[in-house]
């Protein structure tokens, strides 16, 4: 992944920028062009909440190189109070107590390293919340 | 348009081939769709592959392939959707032939997967690589989520996944091509490795190489090469939105159902009418949702439908007989081109051990990525 392409990802991938459609409403993260619910123009930028529902998920065994050595790790679908939905490890918990409907807080943390020259690519990731875990 | 006829078809068998790379592959079906045709000319050549690129360093594949076979100058292009390239090759074909440009277009697919490259990385160009691959989901990831809604919704069971596999290898156990042709009880799938949990090893179809072949014309010069054309009575294609994460639902197909609905109007034909279905299983969970997406079972039916006995063999809408992609393999760009060939033989008659009697309406279903890519078609017995 060359730093440019990095780069470009910043402001939604590590700091949550999304954008409202003025149109119809639907928080699109991240931002587009054009609303793919109404076809829009218009939107207003949003940060999203740092709090989450988990929608699905998996536990990955077999991993991709750059993941290799984290396998296994939980990965879910997440939506947050905007109704933003997006792909996130789930972390610091039993991988095997991940599941839909569980409540998650988003925290900033290093995603994975550039393959060959190595650079740090953050962004964030799902860990259960205590009340969440306190609940079941 | 004119009505189109699928006249020859041939595939090499799939599975690991060390010996044969991707355009002896290639050249090995469509040179035996050629003889069995017995024609001198094309006018037209259709590569479905997913990634010569990423897979052996091959990309620009139409003049290639032409040159492979004899057949430089022949215009010839490549086409990708993913692991729907082979079906969307066909469908590509099929238009040409359809619209009067040409009479006979050759719609092929082929995969090399078997040559050293990275299969998980390559297979993951399918998905969103900025929002989904970033963060480390695999393939049977993505499926595994789809799987998990589904289970979420539905009430579907492990068990109900791992009994896709064991009918699909009860049915590919009877093709002489499958990579797999062999048979695993329930406890084997359900005690198999875990690859992206609920999805185990043997719920997942294999890594393969492979090429398939079928040569289309128009129905009223069918009979100058076969005895037995098969019509293709209605091609439908549909994209959804390429992240899962901004599908509506993720525990449902829904280009899926957009493509057979745009097939079944063109046939004039419902799902109804249909008596025997290829359908996309890379993993066992896409098997479920695409019969339920192209309502070849009732929704509350389909994650039984395999237990059931109602889509294996002898059941009322066999699904698969081929071994599917679980067992047959799945070479991906070949694959929606083994699909129509295994449709084919069934409505000729051809399919020895594995025949559905008096099948005169098969259909073909061919996916792309976790669901952005759908395209179905439906054949007829002349």
């Amino acid at each position: 992944m060359p730093s440019p392409r990095y780069w470009r990802e910043v402001p939604s991938r590590l700091r949550l920028e999304a954008a409202r459609c003025s149109g119809c409403g639907k928080v699109n993260y991240p931002p587009r062009l054009i609303c793919p619910g109404c076809r829009g123009k218009e939107s207003e930028p949003v940060t999203l909440s740092k709090t989450a529902k988990i929608i699905t998920s998996t536990v990955i065994h077999i991993a991709p190189d750059d993941f290799l050595f984290e396998a296994p790790y939980a990965i879910a679908v997440v939506e947050t109070p905007e109704k933003a939905r997006f792909m996130a490890q789930v972390v610091d918990c039993d991988p095997s107590s991940v599941g839909p409907g569980m409540d998650v807080s988003l925290e900033f943390r290093l995603i994975r390293k550039e393959a060959r020259s190595g650079i740090l690519c953050y962004g964030f990731k799902a860990v259960p919340t205590a009340s969440w875990e306190a609940k079941s | 348009m004119r009505e189109v006829a699928i006249v020859a078809a041939a595939m090499t068998p799939f599975g690991e081939l060390w010996e044969m790379s991707l355009r002896q592959l290639f050249a090995e079906a469509a040179l035996d769709v050629i003889k069995k045709a017995g024609v001198d000319h094309l006018d037209s050549i259709y590569v479905g592959n997913m990634s010569g690129g990423c897979f052996v360093g091959q990309e620009h594949l139409g003049p290639l392939m032409a040159d492979q076979i004899g057949m430089a100058g022949v215009p010839s292009t490549r086409v990708e959707s993913a692991c729907a390239s082979g079906g969307i090759a066909l469908r590509t074909a099929f238009f040409e032939v359809a619209s009067g440009a040409s009479d006979l277009v050759l719609a092929s697919g082929v995969e090399k997967m078997n040559d050293g490259a990275d299969v998980t990385n390559v297979l993951a160009t399918a998905a969103d690589q900025e929002l989904e691959v970033y963060h480390g989901i695999t393939f049977p990831g993505l499926y595994a989520m789809i799987a998990r809604a589904h289970m979420e919704a539905h009430g579907t069971t492990e068990e109900d996944l791992s009994w896709v596999s064991v009918k699909n290898h009860r049915h590919g156990a009877l093709n002489p091509k499958a990579q797999f042709p062999r048979e695993f009880t329930l406890e084997q799938v359900m005690n198999s490795t875990l690859v992206a949990e609920p999805l185990r090893l043997l719920h997942c179809s294999p890594v393969s190489d492979g090429a398939a072949a079928v040569l289309l014309c128009p129905l009223d010069q069918a009979k100058k090469y076969t005895d037995q054309p098969i019509k293709i009575l209605g091609t439908g294609q549909a994209t959804s939105a390429m992240a899962l994460a901004d599908r509506k639902d993720p525990a449902f197909l829904d280009s899926v159902q957009l493509s057979a609905e745009r097939a079944f109007a063109m046939a004039g034909v419902g799902p109804g009418d249909i008596n025997v279905a290829e359908v996309h299983d890379c993993f066992a969970i896409s098997e479920i949702c695409c019969i339920e997406a192209l309502g070849l079972v009732e929704r509350s039916q389909a994650a039984g439908a395999a237990a059931s006995g109602l889509t294996a063999l002898g059941g009322r809408i066999p699904v698969n007989t081929s071994g599917g992609l679980k067992a047959k393999g799945h070479p991906v760009g070949a694959t929606g081109i083994a699909q129509i060939i295994e449709i084919f033989e069934q409505l000729r008659g051809e399919s020895g051990a594995r025949q559905v009697q008096g099948a005169s309406l098969g259909l073909a279903q061919n996916m792309g990525g976790s669901g952005a890519s759908s395209v179905v078609h439906i054949l007829e017995r002349m």
